[in-house]
């Protein structure tokens, strides 16, 4: 098994978001990024059990600058074999996911995974854009993947319960939560990581399709209404009177 | 321009939140002097309500079915192609998710997801939308010419128009398939879909217990809203995964979200803070979630639900 995980970094699920620049780009001042969750606790997990299971070989790949270098050097450190960094700073999704198709499309990989999103942008666009580029079948919000021979079993959220499919090889399938089980990368893992591949490729220079004008905070809440525990007859009123939503 | 809206159906029907999509493309279509078409597939048996919303056309390819994106994503194409589509809208939701950034990287069309807007018309086309888990909002320029919209379920209101939409059979090529289905599993519970729930009950760990929950699927059933949880509860099995709403669970956005016995860590809120409304009751009058919210009970669950149960069960009662 050939696996690539397509691999993303994104700020610390408790930063405070904040923008510069007159709210034209993201303050990326005192945060904390991570391996996006999706990436790292699901697709790259369960790449990873596969190759224990059937043998092969994982490579990460992340389309940015030399700052994604940490967070490549964490995958590694949780047990991908190497890593490819497409050097590039990314504007639109469509940039990111060509950059990978193009690097993915002669290399013969069987499994191309990502995150169901970024919990940055949360487009979800990445894992079908790549699909699309790459003409593979594609195979979102996996919870659960085994392969067998050119198939892979996918269990799949949809709405109101969830599908068991059966998908032929090579595809690319976006995970979502349950597929596997977060790693903690150990101490031989973070050593190992020092020197194991980092190729660096130059960017395929893709159309952007989007871009991002500003950014907005959302409007600070009004200060709480608070009602008498002894009087909850008040609360329902008010929702029934005052905010018209029951 | 001309409009382009995708419909997803299940079980014989389109889900509620292609409503509101059919009437944000119509509204776009009539603003710029365009058409509005609608495709959606499989058996729909409410098609005809579906058709009050605005759109002029339906394209129904009745014999298609939704496992696999690819083949879908090939319906949105030729559907585009044959509409002379400018614009192409579908729902935040599962399918949309999915078969949209597959029919924008094939067409080249620039995408926004999780819009929660209209786009600005006049000069460049400017969508709001969500990012940062709900913390923040940005606004995204498309460049191409053809553009690809998700609209995040309760954004806009729906509105029904005097004419209906012709309907017409559609049936293009859409190749072999590459994803076969095995089995489907259909959750329990009374089919309220939290994701398009105007009205939402949560609870957290304040509950103490699993066997706890009943209070609040008794004040859920009283108002006609979606049960949802937090994390730290889904975590430990007391509620299924599908209800835990957060960062890394589901985000919604109901009218109104009331949220039992959990503290609003900045992880559960990102998922909950596009409500319009949010109620906290919590036995810490430090609990963050408080800063909020709208209205707020500090108070014990276990006393404070039951009478809230009463409570809405009086209001109902007095108006029906």
């Amino acid at each position: 098994m050939n696996i690539l995980v397509c691999i993303s970094k994104a700020p610390d699920t408790t930063s405070k978001i904040t923008f510069k620049e007159s709210n034209t780009s993201f303050n990326e001042d005192g945060v904390q990024f991570i391996v996006n969750p999706y990436d790292e606790w699901y697709a790259l997990v369960r790449a990873l059990e596969l190759k224990e299971t059937q043998g092969g070989k994982v490579t990460i790949i992340s389309v940015g600058g030399a700052d994604y270098e940490p967070i490549m050097r964490k995958a590694l450190a949780i047990g991908a074999d190497e890593a490819v960094r497409v050097d590039a700073q990314p504007l639109d999704a469509f940039q990111v996911a060509s950059e990978i198709a193009a690097y993915a499309a002669d290399k013969g990989f069987d499994l191309v995974m990502a995150g169901k999103e970024t919990i940055d942008y949360n487009g979800a666009q990445v894992g079908g854009m790549v699909a699309a580029l790459m003409h593979l079948p594609y195979v979102s919000n996996a919870t659960k993947m085994d392969v067998a021979g050119s198939e892979a079993t996918v269990e799949r959220d949809k709405q109101g319960g969830t599908e068991v499919l059966s998908v032929s090889l090579p595809a690319v399938i976006s995970a979502a939560k349950g597929m596997a089980e977060q790693r903690i990368p150990n101490m031989r893992g973070i050593m190992a990581a020092r020197s194991k591949p980092l190729q660096v490729i130059p960017s395929s220079a893709p159309a952007q399709l989007t871009e991002t004008v500003r950014y907005e905070l959302p409007p600070e809440k009004g200060s709480v209404k608070l009602i008498d525990p002894e009087n909850v007859n008040e609360l329902v009123n008010l929702l029934h009177n005052e905010a018209k939503v029951i | 321009m001309n409009v382009l809206v995708f419909a997803d159906s299940d079980n014989g029907k389109v889900a509620k939140a292609a409503y509101e999509a059919a009437s944000y493309g119509a509204n776009i279509a009539t603003k710029s002097g365009g058409k509005a078409t609608l495709v959606t597939y499989g058996q729909v048996d409410n098609l005809n309500e579906l058709a009050q919303y605005g759109i002029s056309d339906i394209l129904h390819a009745e014999s298609v079915d939704h496992v696999d994106p690819m083949q879908l994503a090939a319906l949105v194409d030729a559907a585009a192609q044959s509409t002379g589509a400018d614009l192409l809208i579908f729902s935040h939701d599962y399918t949309g998710k999915t078969i949209a950034p597959v029919v924008s990287a094939r067409m080249k069309a620039g995408m926004v997801t999780g819009a929660i807007d209209y786009p600005a018309l006049d000069g460049d086309f400017v969508v709001k939308t969500n990012v940062f888990s709900g913390k923040a909002f940005a606004h995204v320029k498309i460049n191409t010419d053809k553009k690809v919209i998700t609209l995040l379920p309760n954004s806009v209101s729906k509105s029904k128009s005097e004419a209906n939409a012709n309907v017409t059979a559609f049936a293009p090529d859409l190749g072999n398939a590459s994803v076969s289905i095995k089995e489907t599993k259909i959750k329990g519970g009374d089919g309220i879909n939290l994701t398009e729930a105007e009205l939402v009950v949560s609870a957290g760990r304040g509950l103490k217990a699993p066997e706890n929950w009943g209070m609040i699927e008794d004040l859920a059933h009283e108002l006609g809203a979606a049960t949802a949880c937090s994390r730290p509860v889904a975590d430990v099995g007391w509620r299924p995964h599908h209800e835990h709403v957060g960062q890394t669970g589901i985000a919604i956005r109901p009218d109104l979200y009331i949220a039992v016995g959990i503290s609003g860590a900045i992880q559960h809120l990102a998922g909950v803070n596009g409500s319009k409304v949010i109620v906290v009751i919590n036995t810490d009058p430090e609990a963050p979630f408080f800063k909020a919210a709208d209205y707020g009970i500090v108070g014990d669950a276990f006393d404070v639900v039951p009478k809230l149960v009463a409570a809405v069960k009086e209001l109902k009662a007095s108006q029906s």
